[in-house]
């Protein structure tokens, strides 16, 4: 047994069979880089750091299965997790029963703040909400088509976004929304629909939750009907430089996407780690995109936590999060916030020939809202762990709605 | 748009700088770069809202090296160096040590990396202000692609200015390509800017019945109304209908809540606003008399409530009757936004005309949609209804051919970078190989099991998934591109409302194709023969000299190398990833099964009223697409109960089962 | 009648007895009753894989004994879950609202609880208003016989039309796999009332056992699992022998001759169709509060096929057969699949079973089907007749 103790655990629970593999097996495959070179930095306390690694099978029920494996048989520190919302709020319930700490790499719809969970990727204001901004003081786009794969995340953003719209004075009449399945292909009469928007006279835009591997018919559509980003620009939210890859993108060229890491950042983190990401898979035409950047810093972020804690038992670990900072990859500092999300700039690129992103456009950090200020039922709520002990704190009533998260 | 324009534009950029260094001193004032110093923020952090300040400054010097300089611009070719903010150009931006240029003298300023000069990159919104200031330089420029590219700048991004210089431009235009674009451009303008009603009406009308999106665009905004309320109808305003408050066009709730914002009713109370008056007025655990443990209903609420109006202690809600009585002293109306009532009825009427006749051209898109949908099903499953009608089995790992020769169109593609050749290569390679692993799969499997179908499902089954996570062992879960060749990459177009991908056109030609071979092999030719012969009756064919064993072997063949074909049909336009086939499959079933079994007729039939009944539930409930692909299985299988054999049933081994 | 099925059929005191031990053995070895030699999450994968067992029995009742190669059961199964899923989500969500709007100065309404329980739920799509569908949620005793009566009800009425019109062989089962992709397309989209891809989760917080914890919830769904199955064993057991199960077995080996002996075979297969999707409902109710969640996807075609796929590993026909398949091959999935295989290096080559699992489940089917036509079991008889002999 004492063997055992003279090691960190470190579970990664990602997909790497099923639909989501095609974008869950490089995170998996990132966590495992960063693990070997912190190991190779000496470790972590002077302990080795172990990498538990589970499939998650693409499966919601076995990610709920595994997370509960990972905490009370390996019994891991903390678990690396996840990639669909689905699969998050699968997780929830183990977690904040068993009590872990978990990090969830990507941007997601908001509207939650979990204990265990930590957030990584970008909420809706540091996301979805500067993209519309964009769209409407830079591109002039007075009407807009919100397309979406048919699950929570495109749902809820959709759902932000359309009151946002609302708010800032478009009428209802030129919101057109419209979800497909996962993986759906036949875009033809989508891509029509969107199209005909324009005969209002006015500037449509094209705001995309299409997850996955739909996109490649969904673009390949645009290219089809001669769409370019001077007739429609389309700004998507789940389409990087891994899904360009499958695509041809000389004719998307000036379409967007709104991230919060580009491959493209000139910066010296970011060059360094993208050598790193090549030596490590032996391949120098491999990509980076956001997610990755997001577990890069989450894991940093455990780390600097665990070594000014000394140990790396979670309420411990979770006290010494708030308010760290560690480098982004893009400049400038993510620092971890009580509301367990982090400070992010917003950057949006232009899809270029070469299947990367000219970065148009980058904001200064901006802290991610865990509850949306722009529906009704949740501008009144915040979340403040450290200070009122509450994921979900009515303002109004000065209460805390609940202590567990809702999934 | 912009492409073509930046590409003219590029040319004029290397025009123009060469000889600017002579013109440089010529002039008096400021020079570029003090110009942009004094503006450094706007220029380099631009916004679309801002630039024209700017624009305006460049223009006003009228500085020679000002069209050159917007272009550079534009085409985000100026850069600025972080130590002091100039401006500057760079020789090669993709060199390591970048070479500065002056953007006046063209002088060489050393180099930097490119982490010390930042590249402005205008975004798409700046670019085309940029390009609306060039437009004056532009149509005065003797190339006529430049001035074709400034009628495209105008287009995108029309502006009053504009109208004059395309008028004068209409008058003198010589080049026969831009003068018939200026015509077309012409109306839009005038209809949008000009000030007297009687060339804009004839402007109206000279879009009847055109039904090109950019005649729609001129025309929708001149239609455009808002909702005022007046106590009378006003005599002079250009007024599109009356509204009454409650009907489908205005709620009641809204009616009333611009009354409230105007002052002119006193506002609602919300029943959330109504309970925090009760909280806060808790006296001994009461509201009002009524104890605060009985208020969990809404008629105690109401009473509470009623007792702090009368003590005046809270503002009385208006009643359903306040609020009618207030709707009642005003009337709603819509008003246009365009004033001319002339201009406006004309533009109605030429606007009903136009919609009628896009109405029309909408169903003939749709229509085509169906088609193309019909002719995937199509090729899907004709592989699939040859096996199951002559053999009489169910391959569950026919959606894996096709994947596997969606991936052999692939892997050709990264050997023959040529993507027609490439094509040319893959489609018979993709039947051989699907042949082959077709054939194999009957001698080794499938021939064991003809008497058991139930269990050759299952034994198919198993192949599928195992050949599935092989092919994602090899070529990784990530999707693969399967370029379609240039040729192939646009559509056809009849016009604005009907057009078609080529490559949906392609498929519906091949799917053509497929059809008229099928047909000769099996009527034609004596293989033909020999499978109906196997297909009516195995045992009298067998008795008659024809071996059904190789007939089987080569109809299961035949069958998977059509699924191969189908695939780099199939990954032309949709994703190459591993699990592709399962996406096709149950359909392809469902085709069969509707046209029924072991007819390519049949197949066609299926593959039609599927394709057509999906796009008509898509077209009923455009917004969610789940639900066609719901509504057509049970469709199908409320279809099975009237013709349980398919459209057209076969007599034969598999009707006999 | 429950004595001579015990002594009737010489499987049924066996498979008891069997399941009696297993379920001892697990009691004895879990973390609340005894040694902790089984982990919680150990305890809940026993206990869904029993329900797994229960859902093969089932899918053996309907192929196996009466011909109907359903690839479809698993819909009855998923349906089971969403109705017992619906209570578990409603009581429980209502419970935390209660507690939260109890610190108010006012007491809240009915209808307040209401409303905010359902925006609680439902949210996650878009929506703030209870489906029609949810109209009995709040009541255990009503769920529970939707638990039953969903699944049996849908059943009948595809039946009735499938079984009427005489579809029968390959077509029926494209009909039943084409079923239940329907239902899951149905429930996928956000609409549709069911929480539409994030179906129904935090379903093991069983709403008033918070005290309780899951280490010993764990073994009180593991015991009711093995109820469940016990009883289905014996109950199946008895539907299948006498002369029930002797026209059933009739209409399997030849529907025509059946039929001309004047035998209603439409009622029977009915009959045997609908009490099968019954049976998986009961399942499925009792599989997802284990499972935490349930969703769309598990009712998409390939679970069904799965389902079919393990009962012929096991082998059709014997009722041992369905069970020992579904245990068998469920458990080696699991233990594949969580990485805790060991690794095969052949030195050129390194297996990972993760990977490999897929295609080594593959090809077993495929050789199962060709070499061991009557499965596992079949197995089993072969050598016991030798022992006899």
């Amino acid at each position: 047994m004492t063997a055992a103790n003279a090691e960190i655990k470190v579970g990664v629970l990602h997909s790497t069979t099923g639909t989501m593999a095609i974008s869950e097996t490089t995170l998996r495959d990132v966590m495992l880089m960063l693990i070997e070179q912190q190991n190779a930095a000496g470790g972590l306390l002077g302990q080795e750091l172990v990498p538990v690694v589970v499939d998650g099978a693409s499966d919601w029920p076995t990610f709920a299965e595994r997370t509960r494996e990972l905490l009370t048989v390996d019994e891991v520190d903390v678990i690396f997790c996840c990639w669909t919302s689905t699969s998050r709020k699968a997780i929830l319930p183990v977690v904040e029963e068993l009590g872990g700490i978990v990090f969830y790499p990507v941007q997601y719809e908001g509207e939650e703040s979990s204990l265990n969970v930590f957030y990584t990727g970008a909420a809706p204001n540091q996301q979805a909400i500067p993209a519309v901004d964009y769209f409407i003081e830079e591109l002039g786009v007075e009407s807009f088509a919100l397309l979406g794969t048919d699950y929570v995340y495109p749902r809820t953003t959709n759902r932000i976004l359309e009151q946002y719209l609302l708010d800032a004075g478009i009428p209802q009449e030129n919101i057109f929304v419209n979800y497909t399945p996962f993986g759906h292909s036949d875009w033809s009469s989508i891509v029509s629909d969107v199209v005909a928007l324009g005969a209002t006279g006015e500037q449509v835009g094209v705001i995309s939750t299409i997850n996955g591997d739909a996109n490649v018919g969904f673009y390949n559509e645009l290219i089809a009907q001669g769409v370019t980003a001077d007739d429609i620009p389309v700004v998507a939210f789940s389409v990087g430089e891994e899904e360009l890859s499958g695509l041809d993108t000389e004719p998307l060229v000036g379409h967007l996407a709104a991230w919060n890491y580009f491959m493209s950042a000139d910066t010296p983190e970011n060059e360094a780690f993208i050598a790193a990401w090549h030596e490590f898979t032996g391949d120098d035409t491999r990509v980076t995109n956001d997610p990755m950047e997001a577990h890069y810093i989450g894991f940093q972020m455990w780390v600097a936590a665990v070594e000014a804690a000394g140990t790396t038992e979670p309420d411990a670990v979770r006290a010494a999060m708030y308010g760290l900072q560690v480098p982004n990859l893009t400049g400038g500092m993510a620092e971890m916030l009580p509301n367990h999300h982090l400070t992010k700039p917003v950057l949006i690129g232009e899809i270029r020939a070469d299947g990367q992103f000219d970065i148009v456009s980058q904001t200064d950090p901006v802290p991610g809202d865990a509850w949306t200020d722009f529906l009704e039922d949740s501008a009144v709520l915040v979340s403040d762990w450290p200070g009122l002990g509450c994921g979900m704190y009515n303002t109004e009533t000065e209460t805390c709605v609940q202590l567990q998260s809702n999934y | 748009m912009i492409r073509i324009a930046l590409a003219a534009l590029a040319g004029v950029f290397l025009s123009l700088t060469a000889p600017l260094p002579t013109h440089a001193q010529q002039t008096d004032g400021p020079d570029l770069q003090s110009i942009l110093q004094d503006n450094s923020e706007l220029v380099a952090n631009a916004s679309r809202r801002t630039v024209q300040e700017v624009l305006d400054i460049l223009v006003d010097s009228r500085l020679p090296e000002v069209p050159a300089f917007l272009t550079a611009w534009q085409a985000r070719a100026l850069y600025q160096r972080e130590s002091d903010g100039l401006f500057v150009y760079v020789e090669d931006p993709d060199a390591d040590a970048l070479t500065l240029i002056d953007i006046t003298s063209g002088e060489g300023l050393g180099t930097a990396t490119s982490r010390e000069v930042r590249q402005l990159r205008p975004n798409r919104g700046v670019q085309s202000v940029i390009g609306a200031t060039l437009v004056g330089f532009q149509l005065a420029s003797d190339d006529p692609a430049v001035r074709l590219g400034a009628l495209d700048a105008i287009e995108d991004d029309p502006e009053e200015r504009h109208l004059a210089a395309l008028e004068d431009l209409v008058a003198t235009e010589t080049d026969p390509d831009v003068l018939e674009r200026a015509e077309l451009l012409l109306p839009a303008l005038v209809i949008a800017f000009s000030d007297d009603d009687a060339p804009r009406v004839e402007a109206i009308r000279s879009l009847a019945g055109n039904i090109s999106l950019t005649a729609r665009r001129t025309l929708n905004p001149l239609l455009t109304t808002r909702t005022e309320f007046a106590e009378t109808l006003p005599e002079n305003a250009n007024i599109a209908r009356e509204l009454s408050p409650g009907s489908d066009l205005l709620s009641v709730a809204d009616a009333y809540d611009m009354l409230v914002a105007d002052g002119l009713a006193p506002a609602l109370i919300p029943r959330s606003d109504q309970v925090a008056t009760l909280a806060a007025n808790i006296v001994d655990g009461e509201v009002g008399g009524v104890p605060v443990a009985t208020l969990n209903t809404e008629s105690a609420r109401d009473r509470a409530y009623a007792a702090l109006v009368e003590a005046g202690i809270a503002p009385p809600a208006p009643t359903e009757a306040d609020i009618a009585q207030s709707l009642g002293r005003f009337v709603f109306f819509e008003v246009y936004n365009e004033r001319s009532a002339a201009v406006t009825s004309t533009a109605r009427e030429t606007l009903d005309g136009i919609e009628t006749r896009v109405g029309f051209y909408r169903f003939l898109d749709l229509s085509l949609d169906g088609i193309s949908l019909a002719s995937i099903y199509f090729l899907a499953a004709i592989g699939l209804a040859i096996t199951f009608g002559v053999m009489g089995v169910i391959n569950m790992a026919h959606g894996e051919f096709i994947m596997i020769g969606a991936y052999t169109g692939y892997l050709v593609q990264t050997l023959v970078p040529n993507e027609t050749a490439s094509l040319a290569i893959a489609i018979p390679l993709a039947f051989i190989v699907t042949f082959m692993a077709g054939v194999a799969m009957e001698r080794l499997v499938i021939r064991w099991l003809y008497h058991r179908p139930l269990e050759t499902l299952l034994a198919t089954f198993g192949i599928s998934i195992a050949l599935q996570q092989i092919v994602r062992l090899i070529f990784g879960a990530l999707t693969q591109p399967l370029t379609p060749p240039d040729w192939m990459a646009g559509s056809v177009a009849l016009n604005d409302v009907v057009s078609i991908s080529s490559i949906r056109v392609a498929i519906f030609i091949l799917a053509v194709l497929f059809f008229f071979a099928l047909w000769l092999i099996l009527n034609r030719t004596r293989l033909g023969l020999e499978v109906r012969a196997v297909t009516q009756n195995p045992a009298m064919a067998a008795s008659m000299g024809i071996n059904p064993d190789r007939i089987n072997m080569l109809t299961f063949g035949l069958g998977s190398g059509i699924a191969g074909i189908a695939g780099v049909a199939i990954g032309l336009f949709a994703q190459v990833v591993p699990d592709m086939g399962s996406n096709y499959i149950v359909q392809s079933f469902m085709t069969v099964v509707v046209g029924g079994v072991g007819n390519i007729f049949g197949t066609l039939v299926g593959a039609s009223i599927i394709g057509a009944f999906q796009k008509f539930v898509e077209w009923l409930n455009p917004t969610n697409t789940l639900a066609a692909q719901t509504y057509m299985i049970i469709f199908v299988i409320l279809f099975i109960q009237f013709r349980p054999r398919g459209i057209i049933a076969l007599r034969g081994r598999a009707a006999g089962d | 009648m429950g004595n001579s099925i015990f002594v009737r059929n010489r499987s049924v005191p066996i498979f008891i007895g069997v399941l009696a031990l297993v379920a001892l053995a697990v009691t004895f070895l879990s973390p609340a009753y005894g040694t902790g030699a089984v982990s919680v999450s150990f305890t809940k994968i026993l206990g869904m894989t029993l329900c797994l067992c229960l859902a093969a029995l089932a899918m053996d009742l309907v192929w196996g004994y009466c011909g109907i190669l359903s690839l479809g059961h698993f819909a009855f199964f998923g349906l089971g879950g969403y109705m017992i899923g619906m209570w578990l989500m409603t009581a429980r969500t209502e419970a935390v609202i209660r507690a939260n709007l109890a610190e108010s100065p006012i007491p809240p309404t009915e209808g307040e609880v209401s409303q905010a329980t359902a925006l609680q739920i439902f949210s996650v799509v878009g929506a703030e208003d209870w489906p029609w569908m949810w109209a009995v949620s709040d009541s255990l005793i009503l769920s529970l016989l939707l638990v039953m009566l969903v699944p049996g009800l849908l059943a009948l009425v595809f039946g009735w039309l499938a079984f009427r019109s005489r579809v029968t062989g390959v077509y029926l089962s494209i009909l039943t796999q084409a079923m239940t992709l329907a239902l899951s397309l149905y429930l996928f989209q956000n609409d549709t009332g069911l929480r539409g891809n994030n179906g129904l989760s935090g379903l093991q917080n069983i709403p008033g056992a918070d005290a309780i914890g899951q280490e010993r919830l764990s073994v009180w769904f593991f015991w009711a699992s093995a109820l469940a199955l016990g009883l289905g064993y014996v109950g199946a057991a008895w539907l299948v022998s006498g002369k029930f199960g002797s026209i059933v077995r009739g209409i399997r080996d030849d529907e025509l001759r059946v039929r001309f002996l004047g035998y209603p075979v439409e009622v029977y297969k009915l009959v045997v169709f609908t009490v099968s999707a019954m049976i998986c409902g009961v399942a499925g109710a009792l599989y997802y509060p284990q499972a935490g969640i349930i969703n769309p996807d598990e009712i998409a075609p390939i679970a069904s096929i799965y389902l079919a796929v393990w009962v012929a590993i096991g082998g059709r026909g014997r009722l041992y057969g369905a069970v020992i398949g579904a245990a068998a091959v469920s458990l080696l999935s699991t233990w594949f699949t969580s990485g805790r295989a060991p690794n095969v290096d052949l030195g050129f080559y390194e297996i990972n079973w993760i990977d490999w699992w897929p295609v080594l489940l593959g090809l077993g089917f495929v050789l199962v089907t060709l070499f061991a036509p009557r499965g596992l079991a079949g197995l089993f008889d072969y050598l016991v007749r030798k022992e006899d002999t």
